[in-house]
């Protein structure tokens, strides 16, 4: 990346806001972003599959206690949940001489907390939307063929439902990749933050911000582009011939 | 009674921040999603170019990176063009963008582009026969769409426009970032002065909690209004 950057240089001599060091700058923005996004769908993806089987559980505490979770975390804004997290976490009296006060101290794990807990949330709602869509006829061959409920899970209704929310779940990322700009509240250096930072030492909001909504939308399409082929591939027998 | 250390009527200042934010985006929202959907449905290129482009940018940018360039941007841009009028012609004039005024501008900017998708599928779902009936009727275009058109269009709209509605009221906490009082930010500041999180974030999520129940509610009674003469699928 130095390299590149430094190979850049000439290019950008009459340039006073997007210099080799501002462009570094963002680099890291983009690199912090990307992070955390991604390590707070994947946990959240693996939290969410098991919390819409349980979604749909016949057992009534079961399901009515990962609604009541689904209900708060979609009907709050992320920032309060972002909030409680980071000041909520830290402002437990005690816990600045206790052994996690280092985890807490840095604001990526609160925040990565409240995100992944939120967007497993609205997974968690998206796969049990597609799980009920399962075809009828399929759950009762699955059963005369003498499927224990797991095994039917595993063979029959979570590849089909799982295939079936991809779309959704597309959108979701996206979704997630958008609301991650409100990290640059808590002090971490995200895309935003960086942009922000730049806009404040420079006084230009044009140029800071235009350049990191353009990071992002490139980033938006990537996703829309993968996402596109993945549902090519993984939903092929559902293409008109 | 819980103890809210003097922040208790900034807290519900806040509250009717967020409602009256929320519901005056709304409004400009869907106003601008309706031209926008018109003008993507329109024979002329001219008119459904410039809608395109609107919608795909709006959806590729995170809706605060959009507030803050319309926020910081905005009054740049306008203290420029009085500058410059001021070179030309010697008036001096001073525009201060209120951050209220510039919070409704932005957030109806970002959500009139998910209404205008929502209202364009809503369009192209009213049946052609009604249109031509009416047309057979000589209805004026206006009347076509203030009697017909329209109507039928929210039927289809409703379950759309209610998501749009949800997640906008959820964005409108983005505004307590470029410094307006909402409930947000009046519990991050109690919260920072206090170190009481929970006092003051959890009665502001219920505020949240509670206004999203009580448009469910107003959901079912719009749906009722608008699917009358449609038979129930179920």
């Amino acid at each position: 990346m130095q390299e590149l950057l430094q190979s850049l240089a000439p290019w950008l001599s009459d340039n006073a806001i997007f210099t080799p060091a501002t462009l570094a700058q963002y680099w890291g923005g983009f690199v912090n972003t990307v992070q955390l996004v991604f390590i707070s769908l994947v946990i959240g993806l693996f939290l969410a599959v098991p919390l819409s089987i349980g979604r749909a559980s016949p057992i009534w505490i079961v399901r009515k206690s990962i609604w009541l979770y689904t209900w708060i975390f979609r009907g709050t804004p992320l920032l309060i949940q972002l909030y409680i997290a980071y000041y909520g976490l830290a402002f437990i009296p005690g816990v600045q001489d206790s052994a996690i006060w280092p985890l807490i101290k840095d604001p990526l794990y609160p925040a990565l907390l409240a995100f992944l807990l939120n967007t497993a949330a609205y997974t968690t709602e998206i796969f049990y939307g597609a799980i009920k869509a399962t075809p009828r006829g399929e759950l009762e061959a699955a059963r005369a063929y003498g499927m224990s409920p797991m095994l039917a899970y595993r063979r029959i209704i979570l590849p089909s439902a799982l295939r079936r929310a991809l779309p959704a779940y597309g959108n979701e990322v996206i979704f997630m990749l958008h609301a991650s700009a409100i990290a640059s509240v808590v002090t971490i250096a995200d895309l935003t933050g960086v942009a922000y930072n730049i806009y404040s030492r420079y006084y230009a909001p044009f140029s800071a911000f235009i350049f990191v909504a353009l990071c992002y939308m490139v980033l938006s399409f990537s996703i829309q582009g993968i996402f596109r082929l993945l549902e090519k591939r993984m939903l092929a027998h559902l293409q008109p011939r | 009674m819980i103890d809210f250390q003097g922040y208790g009527p900034r807290l519900l200042e806040g509250a009717l921040l967020t409602l009256e934010l929320a519901v005056l985006s709304l409004l400009v929202a869907v106003v601008l999603g309706l031209v926008t959907a018109s003008a993507r449905l329109s024979r002329l290129a001219v008119l459904r170019l410039p809608a395109i482009i609107y919608t795909v940018i709006i959806r590729g940018v995170p809706d605060l990176v959009l507030m803050l360039l319309l926020f910081y941007g905005a009054q740049i841009g306008i203290n420029q063009i009085t500058d410059m009028i001021y070179d030309r012609w010697g008036w001096d004039i001073f525009i201060n963008i209120d951050p209220f005024v510039a919070g409704v501008i932005t957030i109806g900017l970002i959500f009139g582009a998910y209404m205008a998708e929502t209202f364009r599928g809503a369009f192209l779902a009213v049946d052609q026969g009604q249109i031509e009936a009416a047309e057979s009727f000589g209805m004026s275009p206006w009347l076509l769409f203030r009697h017909i058109r329209f109507p039928l269009m929210m039927r289809h709209a409703l379950p759309g426009l209610g998501n749009n509605w949800m997640v906008l009221l959820k964005t409108t906490a983005l505004v307590s970032i470029i410094g307006l009082s909402d409930m947000v930010r009046v519990a991050a500041e109690a919260t920072r002065a206090t170190h009481q999180t929970f006092l003051f974030m959890i009665p502001v999520a219920l505020g949240y909690l509670a206004i999203t129940s009580l448009s469910e509610i107003g959901m079912q009674w719009l749906k009722k209004r608008y699917n009358a003469g449609f038979e129930e699928a179920s």
